[in-house]
């Protein structure tokens, strides 16, 4: 079997990948779905507030799925649901198999690898205490709840602020059961400041920062969680335990893209994202396969997921009508001071139409700053910022004019504090 | 009434109800809880040890070597897998050097073979990680790893296979001398046995105490352990052991046999035979431990950790006799390390003796040795693969993406013998859930699979016990709605 792209995942930015690809005259692409249905995490994800950048309205998750489900189809492009790809090589043969076809090996000139991302867990955090059963990551319990339709207990506490732990303390509230508190290890939380509002804030439930679990009771069922106090090495500080009595523990201790089958071909990733280092293209460091959506750096909103998705698939429609420039001055981008990451990692000036865009997450809180991006050590754009937090990734356009020398080996970006770190 | 009553499905009880269904017997293996292996046998360092650390007076030293040796031919004939890939005992200075000599000594004593004393470069050549300020290594080609549990569930399964029948979920509460016999109550039930066989594990005394007076004690030592993802499985070869000294016997650094890397054990008496719970320091102390075997470990590609209980008796050796109180109550108690690698030697043991104790047993000419092989998907070629797919279709959708376990494995692993009830009995059987999502994306798929294949509601799936239900009932049923 032999296809122009296949795109691995049907989730958002597969969607967003495959649809964009064909807009940009490649018919024969396959999208290769490992779930029941096309739409990926979006189908558990109930709650409103997708869409405002892409649609400029307030959709669900599956209904925002559902905009790109009905325009792929209306595309006519392939897909295969409950298929799952064991293993991809260098040479973009894929090998899939499903209850369908069974072992099917497919030969592609272009891959977009849009597999999303998976949740850390207990032993990854290596939470002490016993293993009863009322242990879910948060991303588990949705999917019971809200796409199985059972609910997973009475009296939950949650660790970890992130958006998925925030939006699960609310549903779990909707649905009846208690939730007794947020913690967070962090002085500040991970998730988006609406979240927070919205889904703790509006339910009286606390949120505990610089707070971890230090242990778990129960030998059957959970019975109870002690949660503490921890200092600034994020160590429990002995005497401020707080035990609470509870059926339920739900996790949202971060993402970590899924590139098990990156790895396997042999993809470059980057230690920080964990996604694939990728050029302005999206185009990891494999030549033709491209990345994009969370498998390339976990995403606040899928909005930004769909842009970056529309980039890739547009890319990868160049590089199938041999379009897309393999040449150009090799630019690498360096997060400096206060920066985590930066995304893409290389930048060939060439493929750079009217400006660059660049993502990147931010290492703490901060008022009243400044994103100072430097070209080779000068200063080409300085932004000012009210408010930045790790929590929202943050985006800068760099106009093609912007860089004014011929040449430039290195774009740094560092955060400029003027107001002081925040608490 | 039975002929035999095993009581404790850990590796030894299963080993000997399997040994047992050799011979023309009425067996019945017991368990108080949900399923095969769920103790000692789930939770240890997994290795074949060679046997050159125990004294040949000691049962421990008697039946470790022999043991080992059996394992290839019983994995293979049971399908269970075994790497035999040897062990390092790696020492730091002088005293180490003389702790390496000894134990090599001591393995010839124990008939142990083809042990080498290395030096420095002969084992950084073997294994380049180690830490360099390493002085020399005792190197045991015999050692292996296994999968214990697996071993447990194959056994158990193969004593099915030739006639045995289990019970779980039943905890034997007593046991009363009738004539010609035993009853053992278990809850309400009430079960007859002519000899009864003591595989309790921690409650190995406990069991004894039923019939006898109190002749040992099983104190168990818990220990903690760390598991690492399988991307870094390559970290170390071989078992690699710290040489004990009188600051303790060291921590492991050892791969498994499904490529994970596994670290630990420390060991703390304790008095709750029940608690199985991890604390951080004692975590943090065998992170720092293991750092003297080789300092690349990498912490951040932990999956897992867990604590396993050693069934330690006071005696210090293996317990391996019928009880002097209780004629054809035989205990095989106190079995802790090396006590996995010594199973199969053990059970021989234990069927003889049970021939002596009642003048003789007839053969089952009907013996199986084999069971019927358990297809792993993620081991198969491409080819095997589209064939396997070809006859169950089933084998085409892949349930635990970080294990590559398919819906096939998952409802074979059911539909044994000796099968799967549980999300972790299907764990146990076919790796789903072990990987680095830990059963994130798979549990809600296994629950499904599970509930429709045993004919029950989703909320009546169990993650393990009877009582650690998963769900508490469908949405839409709390009060907001009645409202």
């Amino acid at each position: 079997m032999t296809y122009d792209i296949a795109v691995i995942g049907g989730g958002p930015a597969g969607l967003a990948a495959a649809i964009e690809a064909k807009k940009n005259g490649v018919n024969n692409i396959l999208v290769i779905e490992r779930d029941r249905e096309l739409g990926g995490i979006l189908q558990q994800c109930i709650h409103n507030g997708f869409g405002l950048h892409v649609f400029k309205e307030e959709l669900t998750g599956p209904e925002y799925a559902q905009k790109f489900i009905d325009e792929l189809r209306k595309e006519g492009i392939e897909y295969k649901l409950d298929t799952m790809v064991l293993d991809i090589s260098e040479e973009k043969e894929i090998k899939v198999v499903n209850t369908k076809d069974g072992f099917m090996s497919i030969n592609a000139k272009a891959i977009v690898l849009a597999m999303g991302c998976r949740e850390r867990t207990r032993g990854a955090i290596s939470i002490p205490g016993q293993r009863p059963s009322g242990i879910f990551s948060a991303g588990t319990a949705q999917r019971y709840i809200n796409m199985e339709g059972y609910m997973v207990g009475k009296r939950v506490l949650i660790l970890g602020s992130g958006d998925i732990g925030l939006i699960m303390a609310r549903r779990l509230t909707l649905e009846g059961a208690e939730v007794l508190a947020v913690a967070e290890l962090l002085p500040f939380s991970g998730g988006l400041t609406r979240n927070i509002v919205q889904c703790l804030d509006d339910y009286n439930i606390p949120l505990l920062l610089s707070h971890t679990v230090v242990d778990v009771i129960g030998k059957d069922r959970l019975e109870g969680v002690t949660v503490a106090k921890v200092d600034n090495q994020f160590k429990p500080i002995p005497g401020t335990e707080i035990h609470y009595e509870c059926d339920t523990l739900l996790l949202s201790v971060g993402l970590i893209p899924e590139n098990e089958l990156s790895e396997s071909a042999g993809i470059e990733i980057d230690p920080v994202t964990k996604g694939p280092k990728v050029n302005e293209a999206m185009e990891t460091a494999i030549t033709g396969i491209f990345a994009c959506g969370n498998v390339v750096h976990v995403h606040d909103l899928v909005d930004f997921v769909t842009e970056e998705s529309r980039r890739a698939g547009k890319n990868a429609a160049k590089f199938v009508k041999n379009q897309l420039s393999n040449e150009g001055d090799i630019i690498s981008t360096k997060a400096e001071d206060g920066i985590a990451y930066i995304v893409p990692q290389v930048i060939r000036l060439e493929n750079i139409e009217e400006h660059l865009d660049l993502f990147m997450r931010v290492r703490t809180v901060y008022k009243d700053a400044s994103l100072i991006i430097k070209a080779d050590g000068e200063v080409i754009k300085r932004i000012k910022k009210r408010h930045l937090a790790p929590g929202e990734m943050e985006h800068i356009q760099i106009k093609r004019s912007d860089f004014n020398a011929d040449k430039i080996a290195l774009l740094t970006v560092e955060v400029e504090v003027k107001g002081g770190e925040d608490e | 009434m039975y002929d035999v009553a095993v009581i404790g499905t850990g590796i030894i009880g299963t080993f000997i109800a399997r040994e047992l269904s050799k011979y023309q017997l009425k067996i019945l293996m017991i368990d108080k809880e949900n399923d095969i292996a769920n103790g000692t046998t789930m939770a240890n360092s997994a290795i074949i040890h060679a046997g050159y650390d125990a004294k040949a007076d000691k049962n421990k030293g008697k039946f470790n070597a022999p043991g080992n040796k059996m394992y290839e031919k019983l994995c293979d004939e049971l399908d269970v897998p075994f790497k035999k890939i040897g062990s390092l005992v790696i020492g730091f200075d002088e005293e180490d050097q003389n702790t390496i000599k000894e134990l090599y000594k001591n393995g010839l004593e124990n008939d142990v073979e083809g042990m080498e004393i290395l030096n420095k470069e002969q084992v950084l050549e073997m294994e380049p990680n180690l830490n360099d300020t390493v002085t020399g290594a005792l190197y045991a080609p015999s050692a292996g790893i296994i999968s214990p549990f697996e071993m447990a569930i194959a056994l158990a399964e193969n004593a099915m296979d030739n006639g045995a029948e289990l019970i779980l979920n039943s905890e034997v509460t007593d046991i009363k001398k009738v004539d010609n016999g035993y009853m053992l109550e278990i809850g309400d039930r009430k079960v007859e046995a002519q000899y009864v066989i003591n595989c309790a594990g921690v409650y190995a005394d406990h069991i004894n105490n039923m019939v006898a007076s109190s002749s040992f004690e099983i104190k168990p030592r818990k220990g903690h352990y760390f598991i690492l993802d399988k991307s870094v499985g390559s970290l170390v070869n071989h078992v690699i052991f710290q040489c004990p000294s009188d600051k303790g016997k060291g921590i492991l650094v050892a791969p498994t046999v499904h490529g994970n890397i596994l670290i630990g054990p420390d060991s703390e008496f304790i008095d709750d035979k029940e608690n199985l719970g991890t604390t951080a320091e004692r975590l943090d102390f065998i992170r720092t431990m293991a750092l003297k075997t080789t300092t690349q470990i990498p912490y951040h590609t932990i999956i897992r950790s867990f604590t396993g209980l050693r069934a330690t008796a006071d005696i210090g050796d293996f317990i391996i006799e019928e009880s002097k109180e209780a004629k054809g109550f035989i205990n095989v108690g106190g079995i802790e390390s090396p006590g996995l690698s010594a199973a199969p030697a053990i059970a021989e043991y234990v069927v003889n003796l049970l021939k002596e104790i009642s003048g003789g047993m007839e053969e089952n000419e009907n013996f199986i040795a084999t069971r019927k092989k358990f297809i792993r998907f993620n081991e198969l070629t491409d080819e095997e693969k589209a064939e396997v797919i070809k006859e169950d279709p089933r084998y085409g959708r892949v349930i635990c993406r970080c294990e590559t376990v398919t819906e096939g494995e998952i409802v074979d692993s059911i539909h044994r013998n000796a099968g799967a009830t549980t999300v972790k009995g299907v764990k146990k059987r076919t790796r789903s859930g072990m990987g680095r999502c830990q059963g994130g994306f798979c549990s809600p798929k296994v629950v499904e699979i599970l509930a429709r294949e045993l004919g029950e509601e989703m909320i009546n799936i169990n993650l393990d016990s009877l009582d650690s239900y998963i769900l508490t009932g469908k949405t839409k049923e709390n009060d907001l709605y009645k409202q």
